[in-house]
């Protein structure tokens, strides 16, 4: 029985592992912002283009780190042009300027690549395979979920320990006082995306080196699935954007496993769903006060 | 407000006219250069281009006509696929040819019918095409044939369960794989079917209940996009089955996706490179030399930076999909020629009778279908150490 | 609101008769397969279904990004009550001709999709509404993903077909008018948007714009706020509904996979360019992103040679680039969109005709 259920959980383990840094960008830019970064998925995306053109001319040594800082800077500037300008706005016209941000870069991708799908390059060691008991797999498959975690709890040290993290903590907790106490606000929402857009690259990095395909859209599914898996977990709380992504990356390859696969996308929807209907803030989120 | 009002009535001014010149008859290209069968749809544009290269003109009626070819990119997607065949009734076209993909055909049929326009189909194989829409012929086989081939040939390697695994929502996946079970299941083997969304990236799950349902073989039409994926994950799984495809999966993507992995890949499909008749070898060695000739000319198909042996999936092998297209263009001619007009409705009229015996996927006549006669597949196999396909053996319907 | 005077009724109507004609003759001049009759078709069918998003998102504030999922019901309801018995057997053909055995008339199965996508919408809005802005967005945009995915589902086939595509049921091109295509979907809109805006004038429609400037200050008014909201969501899911079963006229093809969230992501942007709050808005704006994503910018996805010289950029997919930037440029600064919350009805004059021209 486990021989057989093994690998289904190695690649939801694997899956879940890429979902978490993904959805870490998520929550932390909602616990600030209060904001759905739509364009999340498609910085995702275009980490996963940077490598491609990269590899194309560099060497590995170089693309690697060039491909976190052009992601970094891609992030950075999606917030300066799409966000920034309408810090006073009402939420809505923020959340359709991350709409538009997403539509913009979507379709940039499909200009640059000509609507075609791009073989991601080949990253040496994380792409040989290994065998675990009865299963054989790629290492990467092993390395995400520890590179996660190592990544995790590098931030919420972070988060924790540091000036700069302290400064963030104050933004969540409320954005006009923390302005009124001198907290340079625009800087500590920079920093969040910057934080959030180098683990989307690290994250992209790894996905695509399991699943070796990169298209315009290909952002789209795992930056949603992500999304569900911050709520999930209590949108604003890291632990529980990691915990939320586990479970999803594993739930739905074990949906396949029952032969349920055409529903494997529905089913994270569904499981949202319930999860918002009896815990609206999700499994570890604050209960706070509707502010009126 | 106002300015956006001035500023929209510039833009309409801007749109240009199509002015239709005296002596030029104008034929739709409706193939996708972009999203999931771009890739094919670009090999199966170039086999029109060099048609065209050869013939850019045709008499009617003692007139000498210059053909026009109208690209449009219907993005593989059948609801986009509808304002692109818009598109083309609208520039004037009197032919349309394609698609690659069968979804976007059926999407697109309506609108050509409405328009009371002939399309020619080229590599779209499944039956709905033609028997829904009054307007559309076809010059490659159909799915029923191919998936009995397909069936038949696993059946001939000894597998007695088969996997089989199309996306949701594909018209030409999902046809091929029933017919493939159909066969299959009439062949005396059994088969789990599974469906995969649109945009997967992760196979492991699929390619694990392969291995867990027992299948000596995989059927996956779909896709190339998804194929090199499929391809690569379950390699990496160290699968002992081969897996089985139709003719999307003919492609340079999957011998890259291929090549150096222990995998055994094999294919249905219309054409072979090393056929060793006469038309086809002729279009080979001119096909090749015309790509290797304009390797850096851009083609007028949308991506700039392409050239047309980037186009061709970066070598010069020949795909069966620029040999339909190839033939699909001089389909047209002949029967503008026999309408002996270049209206629209006279092409329809004189296309049901047409008989084109010179075509290198070998001679085209339409049944009161409107499909070609076609009676014979191509099973290839991915050679992993060349880069290459490897031809098996030909099929025929009476053989089956 | 203010109460619109007699004469500024009728005004309005001859405007609407002036449409009408104008589209007639438009069709008459240009032929029926122009891309103009066709950008005039699916603005049509896009203005109702952007005014009936507007109605929950403008005008109750409720943030639901579920229209795709309704579409696709209306569409799907439409598509299978009409398809003509004889074809049934090619349709289906993977399953036996499907169990629908029979057909209904084409305007029973318009409202039939609209009363289908309403009665799902009252199900779906009992837990859904109870939640608020962004977790309702993100719920109802699953809840449409998980409609998509149930239809496809092969063991729903002998109904829905599974995943395969739906044709060859009454399209624009049998609802002629006059020998016009483009009146049938100028003139189902044009009565649904009336109801809409006849709602919006209504009580009701004052409860819903109390409920969108203040939700609290709304209840202790004596409105109750669950009831409003669901009956906001069933009436803009109805007409969601009809404008899918529209759309499946006007593509002549109706398949599940389709209805993505990027639809509904269009939908929001036209009703935010046209302006949250404003019909006239939505309707505007719709014809304008489909004459501009269709037909206007079409040009910049090919090759273009001024002369010699070979204007650079320009290919295949820029056309989108444009297109995106310029709704950017809309949502970053002119925030209000076209019309604000206004209507064409109460601006001065001059401005009206302006807009009328817009519309062209």
């Amino acid at each position: 029985m486990f021989d057989r259920i093994l690998p289904y959980l190695l690649a939801g383990i694997s899956v879940g592992g890429q979902y978490a840094l993904i959805a870490v960008g998520y929550t932390m830019v909602y616990g600030i912002l209060r904001l759905i970064n739509f364009a999340h998925g498609d910085i995702f995306t275009a980490a996963g283009f940077f490598m491609v053109y990269l590899t194309a001319s560099l060497p590995m040594s170089v693309s690697i780190p060039l491909v976190i800082i052009l992601t970094v800077i891609l992030g950075f500037t999606v917030e300066r042009v799409a966000y920034k300008p309408l810090r006073t706005a009402p939420r809505m016209s923020v959340m359709i300027s991350a709409i538009g941000a997403s539509y913009l870069m979507q379709n940039l991708m499909w200009y640059v690549t000509g609507g075609l799908a791009k073989q991601y390059p080949v990253l040496p060691w994380l792409g040989d395979t290994v065998q675990i008991g009865s299963a054989s797999t790629k290492i990467v498959t092993i390395v995400t979920p520890i590179l996660t975690i190592l990544l995790v709890i590098a931030l919420v040290t972070l988060i924790q320990k540091t000036k700069i993290g302290m400064a963030m903590r104050a933004v969540s907790h409320d954005f006009e006082i923390s302005q009124l106490m001198g907290i340079r606000i625009n800087s500590v929402i920079s920093v969040t995306f910057i934080i959030g857009s180098a683990l989307a690259a690290v994250g992209s990095m790894l996905f695509f080196t399991n699943y070796s395909t990169v298209t315009p859209t290909v952002g789209a599914m795992p930056g949603l699935k992500a999304f569900v898996a911050a709520v999930f977990g209590g949108i604003g709380s890291i632990p529980g954007a990691v915990i939320g992504a586990f479970i999803i990356g594993i739930a739905e390859n074990l949906i396949r496993a029952a032969g349920y696969t055409a529903f494997s996308d529905a089913f994270t929807f569904a499981l949202l769903i319930v999860v918002l209907l009896f815990r609206p803030t999700g499994l570890f989120g604050e209960k706070t006060a509707e502010k009126v | 407000m106002k300015k956006l009002i001035a500023l929209v009535l510039a833009l309409a001014l801007m749109v240009p006219a199509f002015a239709l010149a005296d002596n030029v008859i104008k034929i739709g290209v409706f193939e996708p250069s972009s999203g999931d069968n771009g890739a094919g749809g670009k090999q199966e544009v170039l086999g029109v281009e060099y048609a065209h290269s050869l013939k850019p003109s045709v008499t009617v009626g003692g007139v000498e006509y210059t053909v026009e070819l109208v690209n449009v990119d219907n993005q593989s997607d059948s609801s986009k696929a509808v304002t692109a065949a818009q598109e083309l009734v609208s520039s004037g076209v009197s032919v349309v040819l394609g698609s690659y993909g069968s979804g976007a055909s059926m999407a697109g049929g309506d609108v050509f019918a409405a328009a009371e326009i002939p399309a020619i189909g080229l590599s779209c194989t499944n039956p709905s095409v033609t028997t829904l829409c009054d307007y559309y012929w076809r010059i490659c086989f159909l799915d029923p044939f191919q998936g009995s081939v397909m069936a038949n040939f696993a059946n001939s390697l000894g597998a007695k369960k088969a996997y089989v695994l199309t996306m949701l929502g594909e018209d030409y996946g999902n046809g091929l794989g029933h017919f493939f079970t159909d066969a299959f299941k009439a062949l005396g083997g059994e088969v789990v079917a599974e469906t995969f969304p649109e945009g997967t990236s992760d196979f492991t799950a699929y390619i694990n209940n392969a291995v867990n349902a027992g299948a000596d073989c995989v059927f996956a039409p779909c896709a190339t996009t998804y194929a090199s994926l499929i391809i690569d994950q379950a390699a990496s799984l160290n699968v002992s089955f081969p897996l089985l495809a139709g003719d999307t999966w003919e492609s340079s993507v999957i011998l890259d996706a291929a090549k150096g992995k222990n995998i055994n890949v094999y294919v249905s499909t219309f054409f072979d490179e090393n056929d060793g008749a006469a038309a086809a070898a002729e279009f080979v060695t001119g096909f090749k030399a015309w790509l290797n000739a304009n390797a850096d000319k851009k083609t007028n198909n949308g991506n700039a930076n392409a050239d047309k042996k980037t186009n061709n999936g970066g070598n010069d092998i020949v795909a069966a999909v620029s040999a339909l297209g190839f033939d699909g263009y001089n389909v047209a001619l002949a029967a503008i020629e026999a309408a002996g007009a270049t209206d629209a409705k006279a092409i329809a009229e004189a296309l049901p009778a047409l008989v084109y015996e010179n075509a290198v996927t070998g001679s085209i006549s339409f049944d009161e279908i409107g499909d070609a006669k076609k009676d014979m597949a191509y099973v290839k196999k991915a050679n992993t150490e060349t880069g290459a396909f490897d031809f098996v053996k030909t099929q025929t319907v009476s053989g089956l | 609101m203010k109460k619109m005077s007699k004469t500024r009724l009728i005004v309005c109507l001859a405007a609407v008769l002036l449409i009408y004609v104008g589209a007639w003759f438009a069709e008459k001049s240009a032929g029926t397969n122009s891309m103009l009759v066709t950008v005039l078709k699916k603005g049509a069918v896009y203005a109702l279904i952007a005014v009936s998003m507007n109605l929950l998102n403008g005008f109750t504030g409720l943030f639901s990004l579920g229209q795709a999922g309704f579409m696709l019901v209306g569409a799907y309801v439409y598509a299978v009550f009409t398809i003509p018995l004889k074809r049934h057997a090619a349709v289906y053909q993977y399953y036996n001709g499907g169990i629908i055995q029979f057909e209904l008339p084409l305007l029973v199965a318009l409202i039939l999709a609209g009363l289908v996508a309403a009665g799902l919408a009252a199900l779906v809005g009992l837990p859904v509404l109870r939640l608020k802005s962004d977790y309702l967005a993100i719920a109802t945009l699953g809840f449409a993903e998980i409609i998509r995915a149930v239809v496809q589902w092969d063991s729903l086939g002998p109904v829905t077909n599974g995943s395969n595509l739906l044709k060859t049921y009454p399209t624009f091109s049998s609802t002629k008018i006059l020998g016009s295509t483009v009146l049938f979907p100028f003139i189902v809109s044009g009565v649904c948007i009336g109801l809409i805006l006849l709602i919006i004038n209504s009580t009701y429609g004052r409860a819903f714009k109390a409920i969108r400037d203040d939700e609290v200050a709304a209840e202790a008014m004596g409105i109750n706020l669950f009831h409003h909201k669901e009956l906001a969501f069933v009436i803009s899911c109805f007409f969601a509904g009809i404008g899918g079963a529209l759309l499946a006229m006007f593509q002549g093809t109706v398949q599940a996979n389709s209805f993505k969230s990027a639809m509904t992501y269009d939908i929001l942007l036209m009703v935010v360019i046209g302006g949250m709050g404003s019909v006239s808005g939505s309707v505007i704006a719709s014809f304008l992103y489909i004459a501009c994503s269709e037909w206007w910018l079409r040009f910049l996805d090919n090759e273009q040679f001024i002369g010699s010289f070979q204007v650079p950029l320009l290919r295949s997919g820029f056309r989108m680039v444009v297109f995106s930037i310029v709704i950017m440029v809309v949502v970053l600064f002119f925030r209000r969109g076209i019309m604000g919350d206004r209507e064409l009805w109460n601006l001065r004059l001059p401005k009206k005709k302006k807009g009328k021209e817009g519309l062209k």
